[in-house]
């Protein structure tokens, strides 16, 4: 079964060629048969090649494919190649098994746009180009993928081009994109020149004798640059909530789901680097907790509902990167995985209000939904309660897991601002829940009367979506809680060993305790030594979680004046908030009009004025005292013959005439 | 022996010469009979393709007969891994872009002339391995290129033209005096007079000397590339030349420029090229950066493509200056690429030039719309030009950005920051000309492509994606070839750093006189 590997990005591919070259003269069913059809194949692979990993022993769980060289000259070699091994499959599982929902999803929510064929053309590309990314055997295969999502993200974001914002946000996204690939690529160039090769089990089986810890924290600090952008991380963010001028599938499928997480899991593939560069960790780990609660505040104060998802995910992004950070990379996984569900079902929850809204997007004229829309209600409830961190859903385990890891890991910073963003995030998704679906309903006049529960085709995945939303978190019940933790067991062959490793340097840098015993229930699957205190942060995050609930209820719901009042007493910190800390504009007036402006001078001023002027100077002044050289311009032979000739002779009388040059 | 290089050469010049013979009222006969021409050529240059071995790094298919015996000229041709594909994509070239000529109203007898006579001078240029012969075919590309831009150019083609063949002529006639010294000097060294660059490869001439020669070739070749600052003739040349003059120019043209540091300046004069690396290094990113940066703010698509080959040509530059075999090999690499992905943008401009008599951006915008196949093709030829991975640019730019990288990281950095200028530029062009609305009346009713556009563009995107899905078709062939050409220029190097007695220039040329004259 593992030699099949390949067809789980392939069949994506076909559909996209399908649909892409011949869909436009298919009707819309054969459309949909090739599109879904095609990425479910692709995960009945993906569960086949999962299954036959089990049965293997667990330090043989690896299987490389390759297809065809790709690159090759001199001393560099590059196959096209796939590799499966416990993360590429839960990575594929992922993708092939949220995406194939999303594109079921995607039959009812696109069902009127004339241009369906060209949305799954995109979107299997995009399935091709995300299960490449995650099955690349080395840095280059996964750099295919990784500039193929990028490209399909913006395909999509654009993808209604006729509005010329949408296609800003679209080209917005790739260039900032290019700029985390700008270190991504000078990565692999270090690699390579340390390794000798890209493919990623030769250069983690090198790395701890092949190269010192400066050279791993450049490289990984290169690395996380490119993650940064894909992963919508400080300081290149700025994309993800302007990506939201996409198709609402878009959204959940690239920009909550796979896509974003590519960084994530580019940092879980090189855990074995990571844990060689402590300087390198202890930075992804800060930017991720300074992104969680950055992202959370902003979302507090967005009154369009895709954009408080937007910021919601990058700031979920950021605790993914607490736990890359803190060493536990197991945790960020579980987490990455758990937010797929959770933030899959928000964002096509919040794409069925939309639909049923009739493209109403602003919260404040939205308002008892629940009444219209009971089954979107019910799944986006359960999705809010999971993100939010109320056990036993999802997020619980995951998130809490990660800020424990933190704590215990010596990262107490870190572990503060992890803390803040999670109440933070309950107050936000209850604040969107309430202002969505209950109190009064104050939508717009064309819409009243019409609002409507979306068709099953809709529905079906969100439900599916919940279901996974609340087990989901239970594959990885850590042992303090009684539970087995088979998802952490499950990677170990492939991140253990730079768990271990990264824990202790990172903790040592930061300065703080060293790694206790409790690294090993959750990081090493040792199950012994939880402390107390384990349970004391367990209790005071859930109590947090409702302490935010409770408080939207009581803006929200009770006392809906006070949200008003607050903005306008404390109108400083909600404009900043409300205009998203103005970043926008700063980088714009920094970056693209002082480009913009630079470019001009250089166009206008150095090509016109100076290269130019020279040589039209220099040629009027040889115009103007030999008529030699105006015959030239006269286009016959005789001409260029005797130009030729008196320039030769004259340069070689210079030369013969000069004894010494 | 093998005449396949002289039949390839000749032909398009039989060719032109028939057409010289035929009545200028028969236009479509002529158009015909010049496309089956460069059809025929295309046809016959293929076979090297496969016959070429690519174990051999040596010249091949050589044909050797003394021509002017009193001087040493010898009728001397042959290809190698760095031609090769040259003369294929030069063969391939003419055929798209006859085709794309195929709207051509003005004088086409003589149009179809100069372009038949541009194939014969850029294959012989590719194929002479004689200075003498090189320099008469470098010359005789320079003529009908001169016309193609002066009488089928646009409102501006008389100072495009000119500026062109004044900044060329500059550089020729300087490399001409360096042929020349260097033909002297081997004659000074005792040798035989020969213009053969095999022979000449093996004159080992100390540092200082090759610093002056080499300096007189860069200048050259600098001026085809076009290199930063001498580029400034391009701009015009683009703006201003037919579709198929710009695309040739783009696609084989500048490749002369790169072509002729590989062939000539580099492996004749390799101490002078280790002191200018640096130098040519620092002018090649200059470039990569400075032509984006203007590229960003043109107003013209045209225009804008052709600053995007300052960049892009920096690129191959820089590889080639990496000296190892992944920059070299990334180098000849991209200047194919770049011949195929710009000589398609080429295209695209001339193909809405054609339907609407403009090229300004904001003339369009929501095009995407209207022509979506036009709108599909233009997106893959700029995911190609940016280096989207999958396509043809990204090997190039990958290969380059590695040899530069182990050979200068700083080098390297620059480079890798191009790449997000690159996206910037064409992408910012891309949305305002496809996207958002189209709210221009006289965009409203344009015709997406018709059959003879698709038949000229429907290869250069199979190619685009085989170039950059498995480009060892490709890269194969290069690969001994440049090996072995790394290994030559650093055992020369070595050796001439050895010479310890310095000869003036000078006094190396009064020898070879008083050789020749006695």
């Amino acid at each position: 079964m593992l030699d099949w590997i390949w067809l789980i990005p392939f069949l994506p591919m076909v559909g996209a060629i399908i649909n892409g070259t011949v869909g436009r003269r298919f009707p819309k069913w054969a459309v949909n048969i090739i599109a879904c059809g095609s990425i479910f194949a692709a995960f009945v692979v993906s569960v086949a090649s999962f299954i036959a990993l089990t049965h293997l022993d667990p330090s043989q769980r690896f299987h490389e494919v390759t297809l065809f060289s790709w690159i090759a000259t001199g001393s560099t070699s590059i196959d096209l190649a796939y590799l499966m091994d416990p993360l590429s499959s839960v990575m594929t599982l992922i993708v092939t098994g949220v995406g194939f929902l999303i594109h079921v999803y995607s039959v009812g929510y696109m069902h009127h746009d004339s241009s369906y064929n060209r949305f799954f053309t995109y979107m299997n590309l995009f399935c091709f180009a995300m299960l490449t990314l995650v099955l690349g055997n080395n840095f280059l295969v996964l750099f295919v993928g990784w500039e193929g999502v990028g490209l399909c993200s913006y395909l999509l974001i654009g993808f209604w081009f006729e509005d010329q914002e949408k296609a800003k946000a679209g080209m917005k996204a790739f260039v900032v994109n290019r700029i985390g690939d700008f270190g991504f690529l000078l990565a692999m160039f270090f690699i390579f020149m340390h390794f000798g090769t890209l493919n990623f089990r030769e250069v983690m089986a090198a790395a701890p004798t092949a190269i010192t810890a400066a050279t791993a924290t450049l490289i990984c600090l290169l690395l996380f640059l490119g993650a940064c952008g894909k992963s919508a991380q400080l300081p290149l963010y700025v994309w993800l909530p302007d990506a939201m001028a996409g198709p609402t599938p878009v959204s959940a499928l690239i920009h909550a789901a796979t896509m974003v997480t590519a960084g994530v899991y580019m940092i879980a593939r090189c855990n074995i680097l990571y844990s060689m560069a402590p300087g390198a960790m202890a930075t992804v780990a800060t930017v991720g907790a300074i992104t969680a609660l950055f992202a959370g505040t902003i979302a507090i104060a967005q009154n369009d509902i895709k954009k408080v998802l937007a910021y919601s995910t990058v700031s979920q992004l950021g605790y993914m990167f607490i736990a890359m950070g803190v060493g536990a990379y197991a945790v960020g996984i579980f987490h990455l995985m758990t937010h797929a569900f959770f933030k899959a079902c928000l964002f096509l929850g919040s794409g069925s209000v939309i639909h049923g809204m009739h493209d109403e997007q602003d919260m404040r004229k939205m308002g008892n939904l629940r009444k219209y829309m009971p089954h979107t209600y019910r799944t986006f409830l359960i999705a809010t309660i999971a993100i939010a961190g109320i056990p036993p859903l999802a997020a619980f385990f995951s998130k809490d897991e990660i800020l424990w890891m933190a704590w215990s890991g010596g990262f107490k910073a870190q572990w503060a601002l992890g803390f803040l963003a999670a109440g933070i995030t309950a107050f936000y998704m209850f604040r969107l829940v309430f202002m969505t679906f209950f109190g009064e309903e104050r939508h717009d006049e064309h819409v009243k009367g019409k609002v409507h529960e979306s068709p099953w085709t809709m529905y079906v995945p969100l439900y599916v979506l919940m279901g996974l939303s609340i087990v989901g978190g239970w594959v990885g019940i850590p042992e303090a809680l009684g539970g087995a933790n088979h998802f952490h067991h499950w990677l170990a062959p492939v991140l253990d060993t730079g768990s271990m490793e990264g824990a202790r340097h990172a903790a040592a840098l930061v300065g703080d305790i060293g790694p206790s015993a409790a690294y090993a229930s959750g990081g090493g699957g040792g199950g012994e030594g939880h402390s107390i205190i384990e349970y004391i942060l367990m209790f005071a995050s859930v109590g947090w979680a409702l302490i935010g609930i409770a408080f939207a209820a009581f803006c929200y719901l009770k006392r809906t004046d006070i949200p008003a009042k607050a903005a306008a007493s404390a109108k400083g910190v909600y404009e900043l908030l409300y205009n998203k800390y103005y970043v926008d504009e700063i980088y714009d007036a920094v970056f693209v009009k002082g480009l913009v402006a630079l470019s001009n001078h250089f166009w206008k001023f150095w090509d016109v004025v100076v290269i130019d002027g020279a040589a039209n100077g220099l040629a009027k002044v040889v115009r103007a005292t030999g008529g030699g050289l105006a015959r030239l311009q006269t286009g016959q032979a005789q001409g260029y013959a005797l130009a030729v000739a008196i320039g030769t002779v004259a340069l070689l009388a210079f030369f013969a005439a000069h004894a010494t040059l | 022996m093998d005449h396949i290089l002289s039949v390839i050469t000749f032909i398009p010049l039989v060719g032109a010469l028939i057409i010289l013979l035929m009545d200028k009222r028969a236009a479509g006969l002529i158009k015909g009979f010049a496309l089956t021409v460069s059809l025929i050529n295309f046809a016959v240059s293929l076979p090297l393709w496969w016959r070429f071995d690519s174990a051999n790094p040596g010249m091949q298919f050589v044909e050797n007969a003394p021509w002017i015996q009193s001087l040493g000229v010898n009728y001397f041709i042959g290809i190698d891994g760095i031609s090769l594909f040259l003369v294929l994509l030069t063969t391939f070239l003419t055929v798209i872009c006859l085709m794309s000529s195929w709207t051509i109203e003005k004088r086409i007898k003589e149009y179809m002339f100069f372009f038949l006579m541009l194939e014969t001078g850029m294959i012989g240029a590719l194929v002479s391995l004689d200075l003498f012969l090189f320099y008469i075919f470098w010359e005789a590309m320079l003529i009908p290129m001169y016309f193609l831009i002066g009488v089928w150019g646009g409102k501006e083609r008389i100072y495009a033209a000119v500026k062109f063949f004044i900044f060329t002529m500059v550089g020729s006639l300087l490399m001409l005096v360096a042929i020349l010294a260097l033909y002297f000097m081997n004659i000074g060294a005792g040798n035989e007079a020969t213009f053969s660059i095999i022979e000449l490869y093996k004159l080992n001439l100390a540092p200082n000397v090759q610093f002056w020669l080499f300096a007189a070739f860069c200048l050259a070749f600098a001026i085809k590339v076009p290199m930063w600052p001498v580029h400034t003739w391009l701009p015009d040349a683009h703006t201003q030349a037919p579709t198929a003059g710009s695309v040739i120019l783009a696609g084989v043209l500048l490749k002369m420029g790169t072509y002729g540091f590989l062939r000539f300046a580099m492996p004749l004069f390799p101490n002078a090229v280790e002191q200018f690396t640096p130098f040519m290094m620092t002018l090649a990113i200059i470039g990569i950066i400075y032509g984006a940066l203007v590229a960003m703010v043109q107003d013209d698509i045209k225009k804008l493509v052709a600053y995007s080959s300052v960049s892009h040509l920096g690129y191959v530059m820089l590889g080639i200056f990496a000296l190892n075999q992944q920059g070299v090999v990334g180098g000849l690499y991209q200047s194919l690429n770049h011949g195929i992905s710009t000589g398609a943008l080429f295209l695209l401009v001339g193909v809405i030039y054609e339907r609407r008599h403009t090229r300004m951006i904001k003339d369009f915008g929501g095009l995407a719309k209207q022509m979506p196949f036009y709108a599909a093709i233009f997106m893959i030829m700029t995911m190609s030009s940016i280096g989207l991975p999958g396509l043809n640019g990204f090997v190039g730019e990958f290969l380059i950005m590695l040899g530069t990288f182990l050979s200068s990281k700083i080098a390297a950095v620059f480079a890798a920051f191009g790449v997000i200028l690159a996206a910037a530029y064409m992408l910012w062009m891309y949305r305002r000309v496809f996207f958002g609305p189209l709210d221009n009346e006289e965009n409203q009713n344009l015709k997406d492509l018709n059959a003879l556009e698709w038949g000229y563009l429907l290869p250069m995107v199979i190619l685009v994606f085989w170039m950059g899905i498995y480009p060892g078709s490709f890269l194969g062939k290069m690969e001994t070839t440049v090996e072995s050409w790394l290994g030559q220029v650093s055992d020369k190097r070595i050796a001439c750093a050895q010479l310890t007695e310095k000869p003036t220039l000078a006094s190396l040329i009064a020898d070879g006189l008083d050789n020749y004259s006695r």
